[in-house]
């Protein structure tokens, strides 16, 4: 899993390292924006602090010139609702006067298991849609991990993706900062998209991606602090799901699906979808599960309204049977009228145990997993009508 | 026969005074695993379930002939903890930890592609020949004996279809769970070859999941060096892209790679049939063995 830090942590990271950024500061009021703005001096940018792609094309980046178009671009932007996320806070940014922009990236490339360098005249736009219509417009270099980028690496990145030879060194510089901060920072992703360039060949990150491996946050203090600030402000159901220390990701259907382990929950949604049905979330309850998480995971997918049935698949490895149906009991012996039906499977480690203490006028019981899916699908539909 | 591990198969169990290391060494050991070691630095001298514990892994190696091991060390020291089989020699490396930065697998992989170790995992159950010896945290209890060798990067995927060969009187040869993380050691493609060159494997299961392209590489070498029939199974077809679905690796980008579709096409293509239900792949494996 990443974390993924807001463009203002990044940039900040960035230029702590030596990469050049433009002038700017964080607000989260009207006044706040055009305080900022006045000190930056116009024109400048104003930046919604959101962690999705596309900000400029959804109308969460605006350029102005004075201060009533300051004003009105930040009444705007600030608390829309951008592509699901609400805007609390936007970075109020000095205006860059370009000439060319670029792309320069680190990632993990998985299928190779060593990290990439990749640097692209084509920047300013989506890379993905490079990646797709033109690979050819972006030159990648792996890295060996056990020895770290050679100086050699990032000019051969810039020299064959094209870059203008009065920049090359300065971007390769860049290249090189970048994946530094990648590595000490225990990066998933570093990306400077658009990286400027001015009339006067310098180079400029007028963005910055910065994404963390969060099994790493252990050994980066500094960054996980950021995480309390970072936190997202997405979906409620998927902060309780966090605060749970749940894998959950909330989908538009009305099948609740509650699991252990990945493979297995994703297939359970996938059968849902197969016998007609649709899966209203993915939420696995991890390996060797008590009760009291049992109970938890019951509560989350009870608190979705577009819930309508619940399918609750346990295959027991390292997760036991009967502290299943304790926390499936626990959860529902609460309820005067259970709020929406749970169909139960339990099968291996301590499933008998689990079968003997789970309380079966509360839940319906299945013996294999189709015919538990396709019960839920059924109770879900027959809600809908 | 079997492939990577048998009764003769001598293990060191690192990280066997821990929590999970002492119950799963005890686990592997009632299923009959012939566990010589254990690994841990400082618990040097003492013992576990009668097991003498080591200081290093060498020392494991050199008292006890150990030549496999197991691995239950928490994250933050599971990579260095993973290097150090790798450079004592051992045979094989089973990395059960969930957890560790992915950088330290990088450097992880690029050592292994200098050493004779083979890895399997990490974030995996491990693997198992049933009724001879397992390693991991598989339970023991869902396994049979049989022809059907079985290789997943889920763990609960892979006893979900267990069950469903096993309700059919179908057993197995052995059943290897390579992990859900974005780089791990034995691919689909070395235990696809593994089981294409054990003689008494006359079936394979894949079971795969959305994210990464291994599924599409694995069909790839189907079509190309394996005799042996293989069914197939892919979990995530419902998942939305950007999401990603428990496993670090099960995600499927924006731009549309590591599709379920693009991995069913790919196996079908390879003359794999995949099944929509787990219950579907028995079925198909129950076909080939007819």
């Amino acid at each position: 899993m990443v974390m993924k830090l807001h463009e203002y942590q990044a940039k900040q990271v960035f230029a702590d390292a030596g990469i050049p950024t433009p002038a700017s500061q964080l607000a989260s009021d009207v006044d706040g924006v055009v305080a900022a703005a006045e000190e930056i001096g116009y024109p400048v940018a104003i930046k919604a602090q959101v962690q999705v792609g596309g900000r400029g094309k959804a109308g969460g980046i605006k350029l102005v010139d004075d201060e009533d178009e300051a004003r009105e671009a930040a009444d705007e932007i600030l608390g829309m609702d951008l592509k699901g996320y609400h805007v609390g806070s936007v970075l109020v940014e000095g205006a860059v006067d370009f000439t060319d922009e670029l792309y320069v990236g680190i990632t993990m490339d998985r299928g190779e298991g060593k990290p990439v360098a990749m640097v692209s005249t084509k920047g300013g736009v989506n890379i993905e849609e490079v990646a797709e219509e033109d690979p050819d417009a972006i030159a990648k270099e792996h890295i060996d991990p056990s020895f770290g980028m050679h100086p050699y690496q990032a000019r051969k990145a810039v020299y064959d993706a094209g870059v203008d030879k009065a920049v090359a060194r300065d971007v390769s510089s860049v290249l090189m900062t970048l994946y530094e901060l990648w590595e000490d920072r225990d990066g998933s992703d570093a990306e400077i998209n658009p990286l400027m360039v001015t009339a006067d060949d310098d180079v400029i990150a007028a963005d910055a991606v910065m994404n963390i491996d969060e099994d790493a946050l252990f050994r980066q203090p500094e960054l996980a602090e950021m995480e309390a600030e970072a936190a997202s402000t997405g979906d409620e159901l998927e902060q309780k799901a966090d605060e749970y220390g749940f894998d959950y990701v909330r989908l538009e259907g009305n099948t609740g699906i509650i699991g252990n382990g990945a493979g297995l929950v994703m297939t359970t949604l996938d059968l849902v979808d197969y016998y007609g049905g649709e899966p209203a979330n993915f939420l696995d309850v991890g390996g060797g599960a008590k009760a009291d998480r049992i109970a938890n995971a019951l509560d989350m997918v009870f608190s979705d309204d577009n819930v309508d049935s619940v399918v609750f698949n346990i295959f027991g490895g390292i997760t036991r049977g009967d502290e299943v149906a304790k926390g499936i009991n626990e959860a529902l012996e609460q309820f005067d009228e259970i709020p929406k039906p749970v169909v139960v499977r339990l099968a291996g480690t301590n499933w008998e145990e689990g079968m003997e203490i789970l309380n079966e006028d509360l839940v319906t019981v299945e013996q294999t997993l189709e015919d538990a899916v396709q019960r839920a699908v059924e109770y879900a539909g027959e809600v809908n009508e | 026969m079997s492939v990577l591990v048998d009764d003769d198969t001598r293990v060191v169990v690192q990280g066997i005074t821990g929590g999970e290391g002492k119950f799963h060494a005890e686990q592997m050991m009632e299923y009959g695993t012939n566990v010589v070691a254990g690994a841990v630095p400082g618990k040097g001298g003492q013992e576990v379930n009668g097991v003498p514990v080591y200081d290093t892994v060498h020392q494991a190696v050199e008292e006890e002939n150990a030549d496999t091991s197991v691995i239950f060390v928490p994250p933050a020291f599971a990579g260095d903890a993973v290097f150090e089989s790798l450079d004592s020699d051992l045979d094989l490396a089973v990395a059960i930890t969930e957890g560790i930065p992915t950088q330290d697998m990088a450097r992880v992989n690029k050592r292994l592609s200098e050493t004779d170790t083979r890895l399997i995992g990490p974030n995996c159950p491990g693997l198992i020949t049933p009724g001879e010896a397992k390693l991991g945290i598989l339970p023991g209890n869902i396994f049979s004996e049989g022809n059907v060798g079985l290789v997943s990067r889920s763990g609960t995927l892979t006893y979900q279809v267990v069950d469903n060969l096993t309700n059919r009187g179908i057993g197995q040869t052995t059943a290897i769970g390579i992990g859900g993380d974005p780089i791990i050691g034995t691919d689909f493609v070395d235990a696809l070859e593994l089981f294409e060159n054990d003689d008494d494997t006359d079936a394979i299961v894949m079971c795969g999941e959305i994210g990464g392209e291994d599924e599409e590489e694995a069909a790839a070498f189907i079509d190309e060096n394996v005799d042996t029939p293989v069914a197939g199974f892919i979990a995530g077809r419902t998942a939305p892209p950007g999401k990603r679905m428990g496993h670090a690796g099960a995600i499927v980008s924006g731009s549309g790679t590591g599709t379920a579709e693009s991995k069913i096409n790919a196996l079908n293509d390879a003359g794999v049939p995949v099944g929509d239900t787990p219950e579907e792949v028995a079925d198909h494996i129950e076909e080939f063995l007819a």
